[in-house]
């Protein structure tokens, strides 16, 4: 067994915490890797958002599909990853005080994810030089084919992924043998252990299918086909759950603001713990989203999972959405903002970007991203929804709104702690989350709006111009791709100021001294009140009156949005 | 003391009584789970829009053959912007609807209220069935026939457009992919 000595260790001035340094350096090229991978992916996003507004159509086709191709490549896959292995590996090393098990394989991971990551961009962006290209989408389904060195890429950048998932668990591993905590596991490293089992699951579907799908593109053992049905489903079981390591991992960060800058405790370790735990037993089953509309599936089969088996899944995320801002409501009182209904909200630090980063990811995620999946997943409801540019403004609810803009507001804590730097420009950084969260929120409802009125998604052209049987939209739907895509140009720039920061901060920030002094911090919510002798908080029984009410508009929102749609689809031709 | 980064102060935190706040949200919250559970299965008796869960193996060539079998039967003009035949066939039967890169054929001629049993498939690549406006969406793939019964509750012109990403590389029609059904009163 490795014996670890204390210089291997610094105490970080910034968080108090003992930081391993070889762990450090994994989570820093791990975390700059996502970085810039987000500006490489973002990039291809702007491109495709200028192309899809009717009045600007800038990409003709060939390469408005390449882009498309690389930007959902890019960001749903390799931004997200590359951050979430950052997030891995701090959770189990820093967190824990602890160090990172068998490095080596900790850098194997690195390399192998940037060697798949540039091979797959070499396979798509080969039509820039004048071969042939990947323009399969990020979906690659079969019969369409996409260059081998694609499929290996993939698989490359999986088994790297892999490879993260299983030293994070080995960290945690160590981390129990050598006692560097007491008891159960924090919250934070649960998510995190939560994600991780997602993230396996996720990663070995995707081998199962990419495999063969690859020794098929290489047509070397002759009358070997891939069958277009089984390759969605097994690929889904990929392409949706990867998705759900992303919730796991953004909720686990917004616990761990929450704590960070309110002291705040969760409002109960059995009842967040037990919401993990549904992620990990019934998220997954949600990959038949995807497949409700194909043949050959029964609409048993389809109800049991869309449903997550009696929508536990989403009892789960309702439970997040509530606790965790609860916990922020609970720790606000008892520090004395103990009156009214919204006053701990209204007094919170909205000029802090890590705060109001998380906070607006909350919201994003439940209002925009969470309702709207929660109903165009009913197996019927999908019927008038699947394949539209709902879609991409459902998921970028998800994913950009929620998901990314939660990573972005934890690596505002992340650089001084791991990069040892202030942060730099701290006045673009104070704007930065609400910049981007109202681009990615417009750009998403938009989208939906337009979605509703019958928009395709992965169109390079939606006026179907020189067509004889041309459709025309509603003038309607074309204003609201021209409004969405200009707050997704918005949310580009939202992006920019996030990646502007990360690098001034990190390259030209003011260096934090290991041995400078503590920075101050939050006290514990309750060793305030116990300090000031507050015991009775809340209004009506509640600790968290505000935040009941709050998730009461989203309960009366989503109820009222399901019904609506389903108006809607009593009024389409009779289907049975 | 606590927080969610540090481990349960209280090693008996399963033991803990959980806060009104939480317990009222999860009864309310799951009573509205087993809702939209039951609410979906019961749409397929209460509501007119379900998936039939009909569909069969097939190939390109089989599905070929019903195409022209119902070409030969159910011609009843000439399309007027495009010149093709318009297929309408009789209320009840079986119509054959392929997609292909980069068309929806045959163009059909169907009546309003009236049921029709409509077979999709595809040629080639992955497809997606995309009725507008009234935005109905199916997927349709190669080597799987797909059979639902349709009825038309609104008279005029339909257009077909591809909900799924057809072009493949260096090909790239995918954009331009329509079809059209005629539903007369």
């Amino acid at each position: 067994m490795a014996t670890t000595t204390m210089s291997d260790f610094r105490v970080d001035p910034v968080s108090g915490l003992k930081v391993n340094r070889t762990a450090n350096t994994l989570v820093k090229w791990n975390a700059f890797a996502a970085v810039v991978f987000l500006l490489v992916g973002g990039l291809f996003g702007l491109l495709v958002a200028l192309t899809r507004m009717p009045s600007v159509q800038l990409l003709p086709p060939e390469l408005f599909y390449m882009a498309l191709t690389a930007h959902g490549l890019v960001n749903l896959a390799v931004w997200i990853i590359f951050f979430e292995m950052a997030v891995l590996y701090f959770l189990g090393a820093h967190v824990l005080g602890n160090r990172l098990a068998t490095p080596r394989f900790a850098w194997a991971q690195f390399w192998l994810m940037l060697v798949g990551a540039a091979m797959v961009a070499v396979a798509v962006l080969a039509p820039v030089w004048g071969g042939t290209g990947s323009s399969v989408m990020m979906t690659s389904y079969p019969p369409l084919e996409a260059q081998p060195h694609f499929y290996l890429g993939l698989i490359l950048f999986a088994v790297g992924a892999l490879i993260g998932c299983f030293v994070f668990l080995g960290t945690l591993v160590v981390a129990k043998r050598e006692k560097t905590y007491q008891g159960s596991l924090p919250l934070v490293v649960f998510g995190g252990v939560t994600a991780c089992v997602i993230a396996v699951f996720t990663i070995v579907s995707g081998a199962l299918i990419l495999i063969p799908t690859f020794v098929w593109s290489l047509h070397v053992i002759p009358g070997f086909t891939i069958d277009p049905m089984m390759y969605r489903v097994v690929w889904w079981a990929f392409g949706h759950s990867s998705q759900q390591i992303n919730v796991a991992a953004h909720i686990s960060i917004w616990y761990l603001i929450a704590s960070l800058v309110f002291g705040a405790k969760p409002m109960s370790e059995k009842v967040s713990r037990f919401a993990f735990l549904l992620y990990i037993l019934f998220l997954q089953l949600g990959s038949v989203h995807h497949l409700l509309a194909d043949p050959g599936l029964t609409s048993v089969w389809k109800i049991f999972n869309t449903s997550y088996m009696i929508y536990l899944a989403v009892l789960a995320s309702m439970i997040h959405g509530l606790t965790v801002p609860g916990s922020i409501e609970v720790a606000q009182r008892k520090k004395g903002l103990d009156t009214g209904l919204f006053t701990w909200l209204r007094k919170a630090p909205w000029g802090n970007p890590i705060f109001s980063g998380m906070f607006l990811s909350l919201v994003g995620f439940g209002f925009i991203g969470g309702i709207t999946g929660v109903v165009m997943s009913v197996e019927q409801i999908n019927m008038i929804i699947h394949n539209t540019i709902f879609v991409p403004g459902h998921f970028h609810g998800t994913l950009v709104a929620g998901t990314t803009m939660a990573f972005m507001a934890v690596t505002y804590w992340l650089i001084p702690v791991v990069f040892q730097r202030k942060i730099a420009l701290a006045g673009v950084a104070k704007l930065q989350p609400y910049i981007f969260s109202l681009g990615a929120w417009v750009f998403s409802i938009a989208l939906m709006g337009a979605g509703t009125l019958g928009v395709q998604r992965r169109h390079a052209d939606i006026t179907f111009a020189g067509q004889p049987l041309a459709y025309e939209y509603p003038e309607i739907a074309k204003g609201l791709m021209d409004l969405g895509e200009i707050f997704a140009v918005i949310m580009a720039v939202g992006a920019i100021m996030f990646i502007v920061v990360v690098l001034a901060s990190i390259f030209t920030g003011e260096r934090i001294a290991e041995d400078s002094a503590p920075w101050p911090k939050v006290e514990d919510a309750d060793v305030v009140a116990e300090r000031t002798g507050k015991k009775h908080i809340g209004a009506w029984g509640m600790e968290a009156p505000g935040t009941f009410v709050l998730a009461m508009v989203l309960f009366v929102t989503i109820v009222l949005y399901y019904f609506i749609n389903f108006k809607y689809l009593s009024t389409i031709w009779g289907l049975s | 003391m606590g927080t969610s980064y540090t481990p349960p102060t209280n090693p008996d935190w399963w033991r803990e009584p959980i806060e009104r706040t939480e317990i009222i949200w999860i009864v309310l919250a799951f009573a509205w789970c087993v809702f939209m559970f039951g609410w979906m299965i019961s749409w397929h008796w209460i509501g007119n829009q379900n998936m039939r869960n009909e569909a069969y193996q097939t190939t390109p060539e089989k599905f070929s053959k019903h195409l022209s079998d119902q070409a030969a039967k159910y011609v009843v003009r000439k399309d007027a912007a495009t010149g093709e035949d318009v297929i309408a066939p009789p209320p009840g039967s079986d119509v054959y609807l392929a997609g292909m890169q980069w068309q929806w054929r045959p163009i059909l001629e169907l009546q309003k209220g009236k049921t029709y049993r409509l077979h999709m498939s595809s040629l080639d690549v992955g497809h997606g069935f995309s009725l507008q406006p009234e935005n109905i969406n199916f997927q349709v793939y190669p080597g799987y026939e797909q059979v639902l019964n349709l009825t038309p509750n609104k008279s005029g012109t339909f257009s077909i457009a591809c909900g799924e990403y057809c072009g493949g590389v260096n090909a790239i029609g995918h954009h331009t992919m329509l079809g059209r059904i005629y539903v007369k009163e």
